[in-house]
């Protein structure tokens, strides 16, 4: 085992650069600012490049350790400050470090015009480091380290434009739904320490591996906890609803965190303790479970959302539900294909509604948008790759590895497996007709938009997503193509959206080391028919073009019919429209009873009553006791004077007098 | 050898002359008067040093005294002198009337 102390510069640059931003940041020229943040996380991605080339390298080592000594060690029980990079952390660090920089490079863009310039890629470049961290972490502590820090840093972004209640509460609610799972994981760590002694993940599954006969029991309950510090983190059900109001934050952000990278360490988690998650059948039908209705649920909301980065949001929602989909079918390898392919379409269609946004100066609203085509070109068709990837056409990245996911399920073990790949069928048609109907409406059809915004509601509308200053007043208004810096990363994004997918069979044999024959399903899948696989991707094509067709009737061939058509199903269409009343369920149910408990006995009874009260009754107390003794205060000197030669005779009395009292 | 006085009649003079000083400290409102008061438990102090030095035959009673006289001089002229400027700010001597540190 090589020491490879160099792997903690992927950390640490980035955090560098948030010190330094941080600190100096609002003293420092913007241009300095950019500088900064784009360097210290350029010197990471080409640090993850070459490790890229030692591990895919003949011979190469299974996995690169970095041993920097103990963090926490109490007798016995010890926790390492150790990295270690497997195949596994190679495709996270770097989609992380990859898209993370090319984030960077778009906001430089995009947040040209914000107040706030350099607190954005300081808290950018804080969450880098801690993704990183996340990943990079060879035990769990260590990863929960990392796992909470993205918490913050999520909070922090998404409540970036703090003035405004909306994003202030969106990222309260984040962080408190996020704290829910995160009680999970704690919990999960503590069945872990007490069965195995330690948090590493080497030394925990080489112990699951001695034990062939360990199955279920504390495994279960183990995994389940984990289960749900994913479904916080990963935005699952029943811990969803943070991640659609994390759109309060800026585009890049929901790009960056709320899409590409955040929301999938439960996914990364899972798959890295598949190990413990294969022992639990129990475990891994919840997860599938989980995953099947998470996809389907959040794409019938996203069917119906107005606002473009909404409808991504239930998206991002959705496709993380494949994911876990995936996890709970054991296909591991599809799972992390997916989060790859997802982590490129997804960023490149929140980057490209960023743009679309951009050019219309802060109009989120797709009923007033519409035939953009034309205006803003290489936005149209960088978004269109996207959409034609997460829609799941053929040969973009997304229909390799969703399709790669529902014939896994398909023939995987799961008794519910049938279901769970229907589910996962009718999701995808979902899913095109969601994309598809923000592609038309959108890009094509009339002109909604006000022409010159800052003539009628410009500032108004610009108040939602930008805090402008005097300066900006030159910056032009009206529709236009965004700057190259912001054109440059939507282009490699759009490509990688197109090729991504193509090496789908290298992908999962360079995954083979972590998941290595514990993967069944992998196996099982080669064994089995390729004609089955052929025909499946058919099936599901063809539902694809269901949605497709659908989208273009509705939203281009006669824009109207879908208003006329909701009406008709206004029960079902307003049950999608309240998002299935989830978050009012949740107000009525937990939240209110939360606050009435708080605010009744917490706050009323305890606080006032209790602490305030004991307060206050040391305070009369003093203060009773002191109207007698502050008599003797009264200022007078001759008093004093009285006083003292009192005391004095007192001494005398018992000098002269009390000699017998005391022995000699 | 002439009769001599005994001891305990100086020291129930000092005593006298000591309450006499601690009474009209307490009483007076005059803060001159409480100035010779003090002179008075002073020197009534400095009685009774002189008579046990007498009767035990020791010198440092005696220097005691010196030193005690000494001190009441200084504390004399400065207490005079504070005394004085109170009278000008003030145009009173009543020490309940200038209770305040303020001036």
């Amino acid at each position: 085992m090589t020491n490879a102390c160099y792997l903690w510069l992927i950390p640490l640059l980035p955090f560098a650069g948030f010190l330094i931003n941080g600190i100096l940041g609002r003293k420092l020229p913007r241009a300095a600012v950019t500088a900064i943040a784009l360097i210290f996380t350029a010197i990471p991605a080409a640090i993850v490049a070459w490790l890229w080339s030692v591990m895919t390298a003949a011979n190469a080592p299974e996995a690169i350790h970095s041993v920097c000594g103990p963090w926490i060690a109490i007798s016995g029980f010890q926790v390492n400050f150790d990295f270690t990079v497997d195949h596994l952390t190679l495709i996270m660090l770097g989609v992380v470090t990859g898209v993370g920089f090319l984030i960077h490079l778009y906001s430089a863009g995009y947040m040209a015009h914000e107040d706030g310039y350099w607190r954005f890629f300081a808290y950018l470049n804080l969450f880098m480091f801690f993704m990183s961290v996340l990943v990079l972490a060879s035990s769990f502590l260590l990863l929960f380290v990392g796992w909470e820090g993205v918490g913050l840093a999520s909070y922090l972004l998404i409540g970036f434009y703090f003035k405004k209640d909306s994003a202030a509460d969106a990222g309260k609610k984040a962080f408190i739904v996020n704290r829910i799972g995160d009680f999970g994981f704690l919990l999960a760590m503590f069945l872990l320490v007490a069965h195995f002694g330690n948090l590493n993940f080497t030394d925990i599954f080489a112990t699951i591996s001695q034990h062939p006969e360990w199955h279920g029991g504390f495994l279960t309950a183990i995994a389940l906890l984990l289960v749900l510090g994913a479904t916080g983190k990963s935005a699952q059900i029943p811990l969803y609803i943070w991640l659609p109001d994390a759109m309060e934050g800026p585009t890049p952000v929901s790009a960056l965190i709320h899409a590409a990278t955040m929301v999938t360490a439960g996914i990364y988690m899972v798959a890295r303790c598949h190990t413990l998650f294969d022992r639990s059948t129990t475990a891994l039908i919840v997860v599938a479970i989980i995953g099947a209705a998470t996809a389907i649920v959040a794409a019938s909301i996203g069917m119906v959302q107005h606002d473009i980065k909404r409808v991504l949001a239930y998206s991002t929602v959705s496709q993380l539900g494949y994911m876990f989909l995936a996890c709970g079918v054991g296909a591991y390898a599809a799972g992390i294909f997916h989060l790859l392919t997802h982590a490129f379409f997804k960023a490149l269609l929140f980057l490209a509604a960023g743009s679309v946004i951009h050019a219309l100066s802060g109009e989120q609203d797709m009923r007033n948008m519409g035939g953009l085509r034309k205006r803003i070109p290489i936005t149209f068709w960088t978004m269109t790759s996207g959409v034609f990837a997460i829609a799941g056409i053929w040969p973009f990245a997304g229909f390799f590895s969703k399709d790669e996911i529902l014939y896994q399920t398909f023939i995987s073990g799961n008794p519910i497996a049938k279901l769970l790949w229907a589910v996962g069928l009718i999701t995808a048609g979902m899913t095109s007709f969601y994309m598809f109907r923000l592609w038309f409406k959108t890009f094509f059809g009339e002109q909604r938009f006000d022409e010159h915004p800052e003539l009628a509601h410009g500032h108004a509308a610009h108040a939602g997503e930008d805090e402008h200053d005097e300066a900006q007043a030159a910056h032009p208004h009206g529709v236009h193509e965004s700057p190259w810096i912001m054109l440059l990363p939507l282009v490699i994004l759009g490509i990688l959206a197109l090729v991504g997918g193509w090496e789908h069979t290298a992908f999962g044999n360079f995954l083979d080391p972590v998941f290595g024959t514990a993967n069944a399903a992998t196996q099982a899948a080669t064994a089995a028919s390729h004609g089955l696989e052929l025909t499946l991707a058919a099936v599901s094509l063809v539902v694809v073009a269901i949605g497709f067709f659908f989208a273009w009737f509705f939203y281009y061939k006669k824009p109207g019919t879908a208003t006329a058509f909701a009406l008709k199903v206004k029960p079902l269409y307003s049950l999608l429209d309240h998002k299935y009343w989830v978050d009012e369920i949740y107000g009525a149910f937990i939240v209110t009873p939360l606050l009435m408990f708080t605010r009744l006995i917490l706050a009323g009874l305890i606080d006032t009553g209790l602490v305030n009260g004991s307060g206050a009754l040391a305070g009369a107390t003093t203060r009773g006791l002191s109207t007698v003794t502050r008599r003797i205060q009264s200022g007078n000197i001759r008093s004093y004077a009285g006083w003292l030669a009192l005391g004095a005779a007192a001494v005398l009395v018992v000098m002269i007098f009390g000699r017998g009292l005391w022995p000699h | 050898m002439p009769a001599q006085v005994p001891t305990a009649y100086y020291l129930v003079l000092a005593a006298i002359l000591f309450s006499i000083g601690v009474g009209s400290f307490l009483i007076k409102r005059n803060i001159i008067t409480i100035f010779m008061s003090i002179e008075l438990m002073l020197n009534a102090v400095n009685l009774t040093f002189v008579a046990f030095a007498h009767q035990w035959h020791q010198i440092s009673g005696q220097i005691f005294v010196f030193f005690v006289m000494v001190v009441a001089a200084a504390e004399a002229a400065v207490g005079l002198a504070i005394i004085i400027s109170i009278f000008r700010t003030r145009q009173t001597l009543n020490v309940d009337q200038i209770d305040l540190m303020k001036l």
